[in-house]
């Protein structure tokens, strides 16, 4: 959608813009290279000549793009190899692009027409900054995917797997995972204590959301910030007074007492999701089934329970991952029977640093995708049924 | 019937008056609500708040002087600490009876570690001691003054002495006087020599780069919540899912993940080395010091930072930005006296819910932060589990505690904890 109406620019504005653009990429180029001042005078001049070609002497914009992705790659792989062919494709898919979209300057098309062009550049300026606020948030996550599948012991890229050579590459740390004893026990140890302490925080925190939405409860405050307050105090403080609590009684270091304390964890999560379902829980519609002489469980298994579902599920499932992410805890109230998951890579990560960690970190990132998936499903369903529209 | 009610009082259907009958429902209504919540806040006053209030008493509790030397305490009662003098036989009679009936149920080794967080040492005088009464006569074996002092010449010493007199009430300040780097002197509560005052240099530095980590991610959210609430509605979903990821991501990946970009081999390193901007041999050190812990853990908490900001955000309506140009606002003013104080709201709440998250964090720090970076938890686990000083431990968890209680209190006073939002 146009906002306004744009005509080409001329060849020196695009040329001016490109040269800068490439005199920016050229520099990290040249340092590669060995000198950055080379760096910057060639890549500004190269993408000066080609900003000047898009704008003033061709509009066959498709050719002139292809031609632009050959020759990049062409260049990348004469000046080393098959790593830097992917970076100058990159570079060539990027830079055709920018040349034609300052060319016919389709970046100022979908902008207010007031804008002057300080506000117009302060507009990209500012995308570009989001944008790399939104790589750091994602990097990590990122590196640590193609790291799993190194061939050596190192937690680093290798000089073969930037050659994408198939021998740096190895499902070698997946298999260390599925064949130690050790990661596996604590595999099926937190497969065990996650959805016992699940079902624990599910069971109580749906009847006491319930209560609590209902009108006209007394110190409603308080209760809410008494049940709310495992998520805000320290973990630490969670931990060491479960640790000499538990030990008086005898809960600590057995499974019972991991799950306890993982439950009471996991309830503000389940008490803040169904709360926030509840919101929106059209009262008459309980009543309705009172009338029709249904009883109060009926009642509710049959017309509340169905309604807020979505909601217990994402609570359910933002408690299940608490404790089968938590360490701190465990650490303190569990022994050796009870070695979870991230206890294992906590472990690993502080003494023998083992790079089956990033094969375990990546199987549990897809996890956590698939359960950010299920909840975003779910949270749309929710909104359905409750008659709002999903944003 | 008009005149029926005119008259008396209002009845319901059953005869009763309407008003005691609207009460009685009203009270079924709060009874019924409550039963409905209570097995829950009983379930989480007994498996959290009462090991807390546990926690809370063991900062304070000193039992086992009292119990194990029960004789000794109520004869030092008399002594003059001030005398400069050790205490009199029948002190050292008492100690005898004691030491020999601790020694054989092994408790002396107890009573030892205990003082000997008070007064380094004194523990080796009481498993020397130990050994030796265990073969005694305590009953008419005496005199035992010389006999102590012959097993170790610091039972001759007031200073000894003056500690176990001390630390023999059931209840003691202790412990919080050594979290706060104090010590009980001669004349009551003096500050520790200048050189081993830890926890507050400690204290300070949790709060710093808990601050440090805030600014940051209101520095690194705002401009990204900005994004999100102004996009259209799709593409903001989209980018939506890249704040999320992370927040659903195990924290211990997201720590591994940084411990991967940041160390010396590591993939930033590399890459700076590679590009030619940083010398092989003088590679940046990023990890296992404060730039490691603040890097991570901005990271980790950027998600809490930019969802209260970004719900705040959604509210503020474009057109009051475009009304403030139209009136010849420059782009920062109507930034500024505008749209800023708008969201205000959103800073306020994100920025303490980090800072609460940031000053109990503990893993992160252990993991990336090497000696400068840790923070206070990090010395409570240490207590708990190394040193095994478990009252120190409670009294800096009791300090943790009441800062992080005051923050929860302004939070619920400024955002109301029912409007915390998830996703």
């Amino acid at each position: 959608m146009a906002l306004t109406p744009v005509e080409n620019q001329t060849p020196a504005f695009t040329a001016g813009v490109s040269a800068v653009a490439g005199g920016f990429a050229g520099l990290f180029v040249g340092t590669a290279q060995g000198s950055g001042l080379m760096g910057i005078l060639i890549g500004a001049a190269l993408m000066a000549v080609i900003g000047f070609i898009c704008a003033g002497i061709t509009d066959k914009e498709k050719p002139v793009r292809w031609a632009l992705l050959a020759a990049f790659t062409v260049a990348g792989f004469a000046l080393g190899g098959l790593p830097t062919a992917v970076l100058g494709i990159l570079f060539g898919l990027f830079f055709g692009w920018f040349a034609f979209w300052l060319a016919t300057s389709r970046y100022r098309a979908h902008l207010a027409p007031y804008l002057t062009p300080g506000q117009v550049l302060w507009h990209y300026t500012f995308r570009v900054i989001c944008g790399a606020i939104f790589v750091f948030l994602i990097t990590p996550i990122l590196v640590v995917m193609p790291l799993s599948f190194n061939a050596q012991d190192f937690f680093t890229f290798t000089p073969e797997m930037l050659r994408f050579d198939p021998e740096g590459y190895s499902l070698k740390h997946y298999r260390d995972f599925f064949g130690s004893d050790q990661w596996q026990s604590s595999l099926r140890n937190s497969l065990t204590i996650a959805p016992a302490a699940t079902l624990l925080s599910v069971g109580f925190g749906t009847l006491a959301a319930i209560g609590l939405s209902q009108p006209h409860v007394p110190f409603r405050r308080a209760i809410m910030a008494i049940l709310i307050s495992p998520m805000i105090v320290p973990l630490i403080i969670s931990a060491a007074g479960m640790y000499f609590f538990y030990s008086r009684i005898g809960l600590q270091g057995t499974y019972f007492g991991v799950v306890l304390a993982h439950a009471a964890l996991g309830i503000p999560f389940v008490i803040i999701t169904v709360t926030a379902t509840l919101v929106g829980f059209d009262r008459s519609l309980t009543r309705a089934a009172a009338n029709m002489g249904a009883n109060p469980v009926t009642t509710f298994f049959k017309v509340q329970m169905p309604l807020i579902l979505p909601g217990v599920i994402s609570g359910g499932l933002f408690a299940f991952i608490t404790s089968f992410d938590e360490v701190v805890v465990v650490l303190f109230v569990g022994s050796a029977g009870q070695k979870t998951l991230p206890w294992q890579m906590f472990t690993g990560l502080r003494e023998q640093i083992s790079p089956t960690i990033l094969a375990v970190a990546t199987i549990l990132v897809v996890i956590s995708i698939a359960l950010l998936t299920t909840v975003e499903m779910l949270r749309r369903r929710s909104e359905r049924l409750r008659g709002m529209s999903p944003s | 019937m008009s005149d029926s009610t005119s008259s008396g009082p209002v009845l319901a259907a059953d005869g009763t008056p309407l008003k005691r009958s609207l009460a009685r429902a009203l009270r079924m209504q709060k009874m019924r609500a409550l039963m409905l919540i209570a097995p829950l806040l009983l379930f989480v006053l007994l498996t959290f708040i009462l090991p807390i209030a546990d926690m809370l008493f063991r900062s304070v509790e000193n039992q086992i002087v009292s119990e194990t030397l029960p004789k000794t305490v109520v004869a030092l009662q008399d002594w003059d600490a001030d005398s400069g003098e050790a205490p009199g036989e029948d002190v050292y009679a008492a100690l005898a009876v004691d030491m020999k009936a601790a020694a054989e149920a092994k408790l002396h080794t107890r009573v030892g570690s205990r003082l000997n967080y008070e007064k380094p040492g004194i523990s080796s005088l009481f498993r020397k001691a130990g050994r030796k009464v265990k073969k005694w006569d305590v009953e008419n074996g005496g005199p035992f003054k010389e006999q102590f002092i012959k097993i170790h010449k610091g039972w001759g010493d007031p200073d000894v002495w003056r500690t176990i007199q001390t630390y023999s009430p059931r209840l003691t300040n202790g412990y919080f006087l050594n979290a706060a780097d104090m010590q009980k002197g001669a004349d009551g509560a003096e500050w520790r020599p200048e050189n081993e005052q830890i926890y507050w240099t400690l204290f300070i530095r949790t709060m710093i780069m808990s601050l440090a980590i805030t600014c940051s991610c209101i520095i690194l959210g705002y401009p990204v919540a900005w994004i999100l609430a102004n996009l259209p509605a799709r593409t903001a979903n989209l980018l939506m899912i890249l704040v999320l990821l992370p927040f659903w991501t195990s924290l211990l990946v997201r720590t591994s993940a940084w411990k991967v970009m940041l160390q010396q081999q590591g993939v930033i390193n590399e890459t700076l080395v590679w590009l030619g901007l940083v010398a092989d041999d003088a590679r940046l050190v990023m990890i296992n010091n404060q730039f490691g812990t603040i890097v991570a853990m901005t990271h980790i908490l950027l998600p809490f930072m930019i969802l209260p900001m970004y719900s705040v955000m959604q509210t503020i309506k474009p057109t009051y930005l475009r009304a403030a140009k139209s009136l010849g606002a420059t782009n920062w003013t109507a930034f500024w006296r505008v749209y800023f104080p708008q969201s205000v709201p959103g800073i306020g709440a994100g920025s303490i819910l980090v800072f609460i998250l940031a000053i109990g964090y503990y893993i992160t720090p252990e993991l990336v932060g090497g000696t400068k970076g840790v923070f206070i938890s990090n010395r409570i686990a240490f207590h708990i589990s190394s040193s095994l000083n478990w009252g120190l431990a409670a009294a800096l968890g009791t300090i943790l505690l009441v800062v992080v209680l005051i923050l929860y209190w302004a939070y619920d006073k400024i955002v109301g904890i029912d409007n915390v939002k998830l996703g």
